[in-house]
């Protein structure tokens, strides 16, 4: 039992289900989930699709956090993404050609590596402080978007792109395969090469990291990179959804919606242990979040309110500091039960 | 002194984490204006019982008197609000600030509500002065040198009303006339009335300086002793609980140094604090390194294992000119090196033992070709074993063993990756007596095994017994190189002090 308890991700776990249950006792068809046209359909069904964007960012993240880094730039990658994507499309002639597409996914996720690339160069090679060598992307990279969308929202009609975001394959919405399937080459590639290991060694004690050999520059390097061709990917899914490269509003705070995911995923910001598992639940967490105050009526005025207050309430809740309290609290509590349950005992035996 | 009653009293003292006693039912006297030693090995529980007595960790039993008073010790600030102050090993004081502002963190001086900064420094000018230290109170302490910041902590206990001191290895980065300052410091707070608690690993200092002696070991207590009465054989003979090891344990053959060719030789090297210097290292030939703290003799290490790049000079490895350009590189030539700073530049504290044991090995190996988590707990366990690693639990963190097992976890990930050289700084530093003759010891089998070993040490007894040609190093140059068995240690003393002092 104490087992679970200590278990990191308890707590996520464990504030993720009350969300859904809050959700499920407030309006019972959140729960359910409906089949059309050999699809499904449900409110639980648009959380996972909703939250392939934000899964994909903050699983780049958790790496680029795990070397005591972090990555502001996503935003803006995304917005670049979607920009080139929905460039080469309206550009070609034939828009709705899987060809066309094809090389407009390619060539704006290679943008996005290559953006990632310069991030780590700052960081690892040229040792900028991450915040700033990531803040210079953030801030020009929307410019960079606008730039090449001429100032304008370029909007397309291409049925094998809107493909990504909107379709179904087996049952399920493709954006939730494609954030199954980052979750799935991410546990893999940690789990079966030594980079797990060696990120969080680089990222709890770099110096000592290096007297031992690890190539803590090559490390940092593709933390960097991977979160960029992943906010690539979700630039494109955001821009597939809405049929247009928004340079202002794609992926707008999404790298502070993903830091928040992969600290409330139990990753200390100072670097270190990271864990995957945990940031999958934290954007769940988030996405469900999300979903609840559309589906509560909350007015959109109060939303940011509503949703601030419940993330920190659930940050409170996972501090260890107040579980301290709590568990101290409840243990005084059951002894002075147990104390005054003697008494009476006593008194009835009297 | 026996009549007079302990200013501090610790009886019964046990301190449980989780389900092991790290300290059990422990009684500490110390008496005003006494000099009071705390003896054991690593992990006998000095430090929980220093923790226990400053309020850092939760006492299971026990109680404790100070002045005849029960005391409950809530926490730190509260035992030095009751005058326990307290000199951690781990210098626990803030390299962002200025020495004025650590001498007087948390209880500055304050002038209408704000900090008078013109009498903190005065303050803290007046207290270093006091210690025989002259410097520059406004300048950052992380610029100085470790020494100097040791000097600071020192002056920040004593400079409030404090009753009892608990020094916790307070002489392990200082040098000789530094630790002779400290010494005549604490005579002048012991005349004063004040209770010391004096932790160290240096026998020669504890008999210099204190007049009691309590031993505790796994825990427990073995006995309170006064120094004049108590052999020091039998001091480590209670403390290691068996017959001690016997310190010069390697018969030391004269090694067969191949004719000729080194096995690494260096020549002009110039980097960081050591100029110009040149070695030679044989195979399986210990090399002592003899020298003063800031001699040059950790920037030598670095230099010969890539950790600092050469300003100038090369370095040859069998003969072959190489450009270590990182430790990295040094280690793919075999040549290996152990930093004096383990908790710093050696261990990954929140990383399991077992991780740490095989990080050298899998940096070595990259990212790709990850070693078999079979493999890998084999391994470590093996090397566990092979050291005596306590407590033999590879899943630790490795930032929770005690020091001297953290060296041999340290030791262990670099004998894992099959060395050649070994470039050991101050491995035996800050550890007890035990641990230092089995890494001593260890040491003589790699040698023996053709293994070079760099070996360098503060204590100049342990260079010479361990060392089979000593280099001793005076303001970053190579003064001399010489066969560890025509040295006693005071001649060898005479050539690392300065000459006109070796002449006193």
């Amino acid at each position: 039992m104490t087992g679970i308890f200590k278990n990191r991700l308890f707590w996520p776990v464990v504030s993720l289900l009350t969300l859904v249950v809050v959700n499920t006792i407030a309006r019972p068809q959140f729960i359910e989930i409906t089949m059309r046209d050999g699809r499904l359909y449900g409110a639980l069904i648009d959380i996972l699709r909703n939250s392939a964007p934000l899964m994909l960012v903050a699983l780049g993240m958790t790496i680029v956090i795990a070397t005591r880094g972090i990555d502001l730039s996503v935003g803006a990658v995304m917005a670049v993404s979607g920009a080139v994507a929905l460039t080469i499309i309206d550009g070609s002639g034939n828009p709705g050609s899987l060809g066309t597409v094809a090389v407009a996914v390619v060539v704006a996720v290679l943008v996005a590596l290559v953006l990632g690339v310069w991030n780590g160069f700052l960081v690892a090679v040229l040792k900028i402080q991450p915040i700033i060598a990531t803040l210079v992307l953030m801030l020009a990279g929307r410019g960079v978007a606008l730039l090449i969308t001429g100032g304008f929202i370029t909007t397309v009609n291409s049925d094998p792109f809107s493909f990504i975001a909107s379709g179904y394959v087996l049952l399920l919405p493709v954006a939730f395969f494609i954030s199954v399937a980052a979750i799935a080459v991410m546990s893999l590639v940690e789990r079966r090469t030594a980079l797990g290991v060696l990120t969080e060694a680089v990222g709890i004690n770099p110096e000592a990291s290096r007297l031992a050999g690890v190539r803590s520059r090559g490390i940092i390097w593709s933390a960097y990179i991977v979160s960029g061709t992943l906010a690539g990917v979700a630039g494109i899914i955001y821009a597939s959804n809405i049929k247009a490269a928004d340079a202002n509003a794609a992926g707008l705070f999404i790298e502070l919606y993903a830091i928040l995911a992969v600290v409330l995923g139990g990753t200390s910001l100072s670097g270190g242990k990271f864990s995957l598992a945990g940031t999958v639940i934290g954007v769940l967490i988030i996405q469900t979040l999300d979903s609840t105050i559309l589906f509560l009526g909350v007015p959109s005025a109060q939303s940011p309110v509503f949703f601030a207050i419940v993330v920190v309430v659930v940050v409170v809740v996972q501090s260890s500091r107040v579980r301290g309290a709590l568990s101290r609290a409840s243990a005084s509590l059951t002894r002075a039960k147990t104390d005054t349950d003697d008494r009476e005992k006593a008194e009835v035996a009297r | 002194m026996d009549q007079a009653s302990p200013l501090l009293q610790v009886t019964g003292a046990t301190v449980r984490f989780g389900a092991d006693a790290v300290l059990r039912r422990v009684d500490l006297n110390l008496y005003p204006g006494e000099v009071h030693s705390l003896m054991g090995e690593n992990g006998a529980g000095k430090s929980t019982l220093v923790k226990a007595i400053t309020g850092a960790v939760p006492w299971t039993e026990g109680r404790m008197t100070l002045a005849g008073r029960d005391v409950q010790i809530a926490s730190t600030e509260h035992a030095i609000g009751l005058g326990i102050s307290t000199v951690y090993q781990e210098i626990d004081l803030l390299p962002n600030l200025s020495i004025a502002e650590n001498v007087c963190l948390g209880r500055e001086p304050r002038r209408l509500g704000v900090i008078d900064r013109a009498a903190m420094r005065r303050r803290a000018r007046e207290v270093l002065e006091g210690l025989g230290l002259e410097v520059d109170t406004s300048a950052l302490l992380g610029s100085q040198s470790v020494a100097v910041q040791q000097l600071v902590a020192i002056a920040r206990a004593i400079s409030t009303d404090c009753r009892v001191l608990i020094l916790d290895e307070p002489t392990s980065s200082l040098d000789l006339d530094e630790v002779a300052e400290l010494f005549r410091i604490i005579r002048e707070l012991k005349a004063r009335g004040v209770a010391i608690l004096f932790i160290s690993h240096f026998l020669d200092q504890v008999y210099e300086i204190c007049d009691r002696i309590t031993v505790l070991r796994d825990g427990e207590l073995v006995g309170e002793y006064l120094t004049d009465e108590l052999l020091r054989v039998d001091l480590v003979q209670k403390m290691l609980g068996h017959e001690g090891a016997p310190l010069r344990a390697r018969d030391r053959e004269t090694p067969e140094r191949a004719s000729g060719e080194a096995l690494v030789s260096g020549r002009g090297i110039s980097a960081g604090g050591v100029v110009e210097a040149d070695v030679d290292l044989g195979a399986g030939e210990v090399l002592g390194v003899a020298g003063l703290l800031g001699s040059g003799r950790t920037s030598l290490a670095r230099a010969l294992t890539g950790v600092t790049r050469l300003d100038s000079g090369i370095i040859r490895i069998e003969g072959e000119t190489t450009d270590l350009e990182s430790p990295r590189t040094a280690m793919s030539l075999g040549v290996v090196y152990s930093s004096e700073n383990r908790r710093r530049d050696g261990i990954v504290a929140e990383m399991s033992v077992l991780d740490n044991i095989t990080l050298g090995l899998q940096a070595e190996r990259g990212i790709i070709r990850r070693l078999p988590p079979a493999h890998r707990r084999e391994l470590a366990m093996s090397w566990v074993d092979a050291l005596d690693i306590r407590p033999a639990d590879v899943d630790r963190p490795a930032g929770t063993l005690s020091g001297g097992n953290q060296q041999k976890v340290l030791l262990a990930r670099l004998l894992a990756l099959a060395p050649r050289v070994l470039v050991l700084d101050e491995p035996t530093r800050g550890i007890d007596v035990g641990t230092k003759v089995e890494i001593q010891n260890l040491v003589g089998e790699m040698a023996l095994n053709g293994v070079s070993v760099v070996f360098i040490s503060a204590e100049l007894e342990e260079v010479l017994s361990v060392g089979d040609r000593v280099v001793v190093l005076r303001d970053g140059r190579i003064v001399d190189t010489v066969d560890a068995s025509s040295l006693t240690t005071d001649g060898l003393l005479a050539l690392v002090a300065r000459p006109d002092e070796s002449e006193v």
